[in-house]
């Protein structure tokens, strides 16, 4: 029992830090109460196909931004989907970035779209990693315990 | 009677969503809403499911649609939608992740009942009971008019129902003929649903629903909260 708890409390810091570190937003909460009884695992399913819908349409991104010159339609078109996926799981800061990239884009400004995916790239397997740790430890830690939420 | 029957029945949602997540995040968000919903990945897709469900108990009672999709965009489905004489009044929602204002009021003047920013909320979901309702009761008061015509031109055994419109004098006497017929139409109401949910256990062709039944079902009839 007591192992339970330090895993729950665990589990409670690693989300709190997500939050104050701004990679996650609200969204993820509203995942959160999605989430019950009859559908328990219902955060981490959303967050696995986001990243493998993502991951598909990061390599996309990437060679399209290999091509000379760069169709900046093209670009603006794969990072509207990849912005929507990303809001859709909360992901603050991969948010910000895709808009950035949007907005580069947009200018046609090639070096910028090349920077900011620079970030995004490092913010999303950031994320990404930090997120497989945080659901491997809902698992030790049984499947109803989902961190209580700050009051 | 015509509300409690609209509350037993339940509502299913067509969600339309080339997003894979956005179809999940909108098909649990729905579900929570206690409708039932059918998930489908393009307004093509989606067509054809209306056009093959149209005339059996699989009616949708609302179609909810991304506005960004690959082909065909949400509000060209809305056209088709309202373009067509059998669809036109299925109420239609445009979900969208940006916020342009020509592209909302092009969809609403369209025929829109209600355009979401994504990402979308339980909260915005209530806002659908009222165009869900009003469809119902429509739908509700054609079947009873449909039938009660169908009735007036049978030949029944027992007494044979009179026309709902009565002269006053002989008030008493229709007051028992419109009970009996009332409850005919219950029955035939009830037999009804009872059909429909039969066809909504049968699995829709289209990729993307979902099989599970994570709640109990209650022989279609949903637990409205």
């Amino acid at each position: 029992m007591e192992r339970n708890q330090q895993l729950r409390r665990q589990l409670a810091s690693m989300r709190q830090s997500l939050f104050d570190q701004g990679h996650l937003d609200e969204q993820f909460i509203l995942l959160e109460e999605l989430q019950d009884d009859a559908n328990p695992n219902f955060v981490e399913e959303v967050v696995t196909l986001h990243y493998r819908d993502s991951a598909r349409l990061i390599t996309t991104i990437e060679r399209a931004l290999e091509k000379s010159p760069l169709d900046f339609n093209k670009l603006d078109g794969y990072m509207h989907q990849f912005k929507g996926s990303s809001t859709s799981i909360g992901a603050k800061k991969v948010k910000a970035e895709s808009t950035q990239f949007r907005e580069y884009c947009e200018a046609g400004n090639g070096e910028g779209c090349l920077k900011t995916f620079q970030l995004l790239k490092r913010d999303y397997a950031t994320l990404r990693r930090k997120l497989e740790a945080y659901f491997q430890l809902a698992r030790q830690a049984g499947p109803n315990e989902i961190a209580c939420r700050p009051k | 009677m015509a509300a409690a029957a609209v509350a037993e029945s339940q509502f299913h949602v067509l969600a339309v969503d080339d997003s894979i997540i956005d179809r999940k995040l909108i098909e649990r968000l729905l579900k929570t809403s206690s409708y039932q919903v059918t998930t489908v990945d393009s307004g093509s897709k989606a067509l054809e499911f209306l056009g093959l469900h149209d005339d059996d108990g699989q009616s949708i009672n609302l179609v909810i649609t991304d506005y960004c999709m690959p082909g065909m965009t949400g509000y060209d489905l809305l056209k088709k939608i309202k373009e067509s004489s059998s669809l036109r009044d299925i109420p239609v929602v445009i979900m969208s992740s940006e916020n342009v204002p020509s592209r909302i009021s092009r969809c609403l003047e369209e025929g829109a009942e209600e355009f979401f920013l994504k990402p979308v909320r339980l909260s915005d979901l209530n806002k659908l009971k009222p165009h869900l309702m009003k469809t119902k009761i429509k739908d509700q008061i054609k079947q009873q008019s449909q039938r009660q015509q169908e009735e007036e031109s049978d030949e029944s055994d027992f007494q044979s129902p009179s026309p709902p419109q009565q002269q006053p004098q002989e008030s008493q006497q229709s007051q028992q003929q419109q009970q009996q017929q009332q409850q005919q139409q219950q029955q035939q109401q009830q037999q009804q649903q009872q059909q429909q949910s039969n066809n909504n256990k049968r699995k829709a062709l289209e990729e993307g629903l979902s099989p599970e039944r994570t709640r109990p079902r209650y022989n279609g009839i949903a637990t409205v909260v």
